[in-house]
């Protein structure tokens, strides 16, 4: 298992948490909370060694159109970045509704 | 079939199976009046897991909800099967216990709390293996102590079907609830084979597997006390039911002469069909008998 942690700018406040998703094979679950500060932080654990590169990828394109001000805990059981991308865009959707 | 050309209350049925752990949940409750106990918010995960280089799950695979069933208050615990199989761990263990034995709790003061345990397992996890074993044990002794006050109603869905020591706490359950796609049995097919061969159980022949441990021969053989459809209404109504119905006269368990009764007459020299057997126990002790 590896732990990989980044930061991204953020510019508003995220009002609700939402958790989605189940660390199931080839799944992930996400916890999404508001955090204080202009900064969003990102933790992950994985239990695919060797992707940082990969997880580095999949989260500049999801920070390219989301600034909330979250921290977000990954847990991931081998999730393709597809899957994790659309696990981010869930647990989004699910706070902001 | 409809003149669709599809059969319509198959395809717009509300699967249960498809939902997971904590939807499975809140679909128990009466709308509105659940709330979720030590979520994954809490962050009250396995310690176990990270130090063999398992990733865990925030809430350990073990989601505990309050509310109300019928009007009346309800514990429910749902297990996740998709998370490391469902199976039973320290704190996925020590939850469940602590959620029966608060509703007893409340059953002792005078409000009946009834309980239902959502089993998707293979048993103990075995990263956390003499810790996964006590849990079922301490989980086995609360049941027996709440299930003097209010119902225990064990829900087995499917797909992950309910086995190893959790097999033993529905055994202990006031009443067992399976669809037809679910399997409930102390040893899994492949268990039984890598135990005793091939020609004792081919773990590979589905048929088997579910003519011996599924939903169907359960319910048959009464062992089971009620089948229902992978609908959503259809297995929240079946809980509702129980609820209603309160504690057993007489748990299954509890019924040691009738099965060892059983037991001894059953002729062990040849092999019994799935079938056969079915018409042997036929005049089970399923609760609409009982």
């Amino acid at each position: 298992m590896e732990q990989i942690e980044f930061n991204y700018p953020a510019k508003r406040k995220v009002q609700k948490r939402a958790h989605v998703g189940v660390v199931g094979s080839g799944d992930l679950e996400v916890l999404l909370e508001p955090a204080e500060g202009d900064v969003a932080r990102v933790f992950i654990r994985t239990s695919a060694d060797g992707f940082r590169d990969t997880w580095k990828a999949v989260l500049d394109r999801f920070f390219a159109n989301y600034d909330g001000a979250a921290r977000i805990q990954i847990n991931d059981a081998g999730a393709t970045p597809g899957i994790v991308q659309l696990r981010l865009e869930q647990a989004v959707e699910v706070s902001e509704r | 079939m409809s003149d669709k050309g599809y059969n319509a209350n198959f395809i717009n049925r509300q699967s249960f199976i498809e939902l997971d752990a904590r939807e499975r949940a809140t679909a128990l409750f009466d709308a509105g009046t659940s709330r979720e106990l030590l979520g994954p918010f809490d962050r009250v995960e396995s310690p176990w897991l990270p130090m063999q280089g398992v990733t865990p799950q925030a809430d350990d695979g073990c989601v505990v909800m309050k509310g109300k069933i019928t009007g009346q208050a309800a514990v429910v615990v749902a297990l996740e099967g998709a998370f490391q199989g469902g199976s039973t761990g320290e704190v996925s263990g020590e939850k469940m216990t602590a959620a029966l034995d608060l509703a007893c709790a409340d059953n002792e003061k005078g409000i009946p709390t009834s309980a239902v345990i959502l089993l998707e397992t293979g048993g103990v996890r075995l990263q956390e293996a003499n810790l996964g074993l006590a849990a079922i044990a301490e989980l086995m002794a609360s049941i027996l102590v709440l299930r003097k006050h209010a119902p225990v109603i064990c829900l087995t869905a499917g797909t992950v079907g309910c086995f190893g020591g959790m097999s033993l706490a529905a055994g202990l359950a006031s009443y067992v609830v399976m669809t037809r796609e679910a399997r409930l049995g102390m040893n899994g097919p492949e268990v039984i084979e890598q135990e005793n061969g091939v020609e004792e159980f081919d773990s590979s022949d589905r048929a088997l597997i579910w003519a011996i441990h599924g939903g169907e021969q359960r319910y048959a053989t009464g062992l089971a006390d009620a089948l229902v459809d992978d609908d959503t209404p259809q297995v929240a109504d079946a809980i509702r039911r129980f609820v209603s119905k309160g504690v057993p006269p007489a748990h299954r368990s509890s019924q040691v002469t009738l099965y060892r009764d059983r037991i001894e007459k059953l002729d062990t020299s040849r092999q019994w069909d799935p079938k056969e057997f079915r018409a042997l126990w036929a005049n089970g002790s399923n609760e609409e008998k009982r």
